[in-house]
């Protein structure tokens, strides 16, 4: 298997009023090709500044990390992965086509590239026909969609994911998740994922990362036992729930009660 | 339309509250008046008078208070004398074929909007220029905003006589120049002020997205910072533009002009004539909500062409 992210006792500590804090603190992981790769943990365990350290939005201290071989910077200008954020943030100005055409436009595809584009990837997240909407005409479910979408457009084989549903009800985000994972199979990209759900992390990955805060660690790497055709209702399984009890195991291990 | 029933209630209250104003504010005038066309009035005399107040005399002088309405040269006129004066000077002389008379105050509103408008231009391009280069350069973000801040706390009454003399000696004829200058002046700073939280208004998270797509800086700015920024814009030219008709018309007001409606409202003041200063008055105000209407009209087209009306 082909090794696509690996971090080797990744330090980054970020200076404040109050003294240093150490968002991450030895961090070593290997992310293969093809995995789903979940990251769960309280709030200030570091899962989010992991991710964005392998985006280069934040600078590690020490340590080193490569991605597809090469730093998160030179990966960046290679356009080596999609990042979705928190908040759908379409541009209020710009239809839906127009949000996934943004990346492909900086980047300078042509006209007719950019179209065959657009649909292809309004079509692998449902949203063919909603091209001409503009974003405040779309559920918050839909805009995400069309924000996972802006994501793919340009075919990053890499896609990391900052809790994407995480400002979404529990249907909608059932639904999603079912339909990531969909997504996932059809494209066979390296997937990194946020989140504080332990359901959603157990549902979606191939392995989990369990971190916990103070310093920001990883406390158990978890490779899903699951086969990778996943229903819905995989979640009542035997081996779903133990898989999730490790994850909550894990977690209250890294939980400092003090 | 909902906004039309409030409307004409508040005005309904301002002209009635006039109505009420004008007959304490003529009294004085009206006796004077009616005492020289051999009228009986209490006390004898406007000396006396003087030291009476206007409700002992209105009390003292009911029969007369009306008088206090139609008087010629009133302290406060009412309003449909200011209608009359302003339909005088404006749609009869236009009937006549004397739109462009200078005693028609259409010729005096076109100097002044000529003005304005100038004032508006230069005064949008400076705020919107600086606006960038704030927003792009910390040196000009402390060296800049400081001095945009403290040019709005001098009086512009102080500095438009300078302004004058200051452009007739690099040799620039006739006044449209100055003025323009003078109400660019008070043009600029809420357009730079707008500008620069429109151009900002972008979060983190959107500047990230662009990263990840490693865009340039001036990508950056096309597809994100100026888009950002276009509602922001037209609230700061909605307030640009009236700051902008004032400036004009303070321009006018202490360097001797004689055409604009600014010199209207001096000259009316030096030849007691408060008519032509009311209707001077109500011609800047119906002006300045002519171009106000305008750009809200052309704010509510761009936002609804851009997907963002609301």
């Amino acid at each position: 298997m082909n090794t696509i992210i690996s971090a080797n006792n990744l330090d980054l500590t970020f200076q404040t009023n109050d003294g240093p804090v150490h968002a991450l603190k030895g961090v070593n992981l290997d992310i293969d090709q093809g995995d789903f790769v979940s990251f769960i943990g309280p709030s200030g365990c570091g899962k989010t500044t992991f991710l964005r350290v392998m985006a280069d939005l934040e600078q590690p201290t020490g340590g080193t990390i490569t991605v597809n071989g090469v730093s998160p910077r030179e990966a960046r200008l290679n356009r080596a992965y999609g990042y979705v954020f928190q908040a759908a943030g379409l541009y209020p100005w710009r239809t839906i086509g127009g949000n996934i055409r943004l990346p492909l436009e900086i980047m300078g595809y042509d006209k007719a590239a950019q179209a065959e584009r657009v649909e292809k990837t309004l079509e692998l997240v449902d949203l063919a026909g909603f091209e001409k909407k503009f974003p405040w005409q779309l559920s918050g479910g839909m805009q995400q969609r069309a924000s996972i979408a802006r994501a793919l457009a340009f075919d990053a084989d890499i896609l990391l994911m900052d809790e994407p549903f995480g400002a979404l009800d529990e249907i909608v985000r059932d639904h999603l998740n079912e339909q990531l994972l969909n997504l996932w199979d059809r494209t066979g990209k390296t997937i990194g994922f946020v989140t504080h759900s332990i359901p959603e992390a157990v549902y979606l990955s191939t392995k989990i990362v369990v971190m916990s805060p103070r310093p920001g660690r990883i406390t158990d790497v978890i490779e899903s036992p699951l086969p990778k055709e996943r229903p819905l209702d995989i979640r009542d399984t035997p081996e779903f729930l133990e898989v999730a009890h490790r994850v909550r195991e894990g977690l209250r291990a890294g939980h400092s009660y003090d | 339309m909902r906004s039309v029933a409030p409307v004409l209630t508040v005005l309904a209250v301002i002209v009635g509250l006039w109505y009420l104003a004008v007959a304490p504010m003529n009294i004085r005038v009206a006796l004077n008046q009616a005492e020289r066309a051999g009228a009986e009035i209490v006390p004898e005399g406007a000396v006396q008078r003087r030291q009476t107040s206007v409700w002992r005399l209105m009390a003292q002088n009911t029969a007369f208070v009306s008088e206090g309405y139609a008087l010629e040269r009133p302290r406060l006129p009412t309003p449909v004398q200011v209608g009359e004066e302003l339909w005088k000077t404006t749609g009869k002389m236009v009937m006549r074929g004397r739109a462009w008379s200078k005693r028609s105050l259409i010729y005096h509103g076109w100097i002044t909007l000529q003005s304005t408008l100038w004032g508006f231009f230069l005064g949008t391009a400076v705020g919107i220029i600086g606006a960038v280069a704030i927003v792009y350069s910390r040196v000009a973000d402390m060296s800049l905003m400081p001095w945009a801040i403290i040019s709005q706390t001098v009086p512009i009454v102080a500095l438009a006589p300078m302004i004058i003399v200051l452009t007739s000696q690099i040799g620039v004829e006739g006044r449209g120049l100055p003025k323009a200058i003078i109400s660019a002046y008070l043009c600029f700073f809420p357009v730079l002020v707008g500008m620069v939280k429109g151009l900002r208004s972008p979060g983190p998270s959107q500047l990230d997205l662009l990263k990840t797509y490693n865009a340039t800086g001036l990508q950056t700015f096309l597809k994100l910072r100026l888009p950002a920024s276009v509602p922001y814009l037209f609230t700061s030219l909605k307030v640009g533009i009236a700051a902008a008709l004032v400036g004009t018309i303070v321009g006018e007001l202490p360097t001797g002009a004689i055409s604009g409606l600014g010199a209207r409202i001096l000259i009316g003041d030096q030849f007691g004539a408060p008519l032509a200063i009311w209707s001077a008055l109500f011609a800047a105000a119906i002006l300045a909500g002519v171009l106000v209407t305008l750009l809200d009209v052309a704010q509510r087209v761009t936002l609804r062409r851009m997907g963002m009306a609301t």
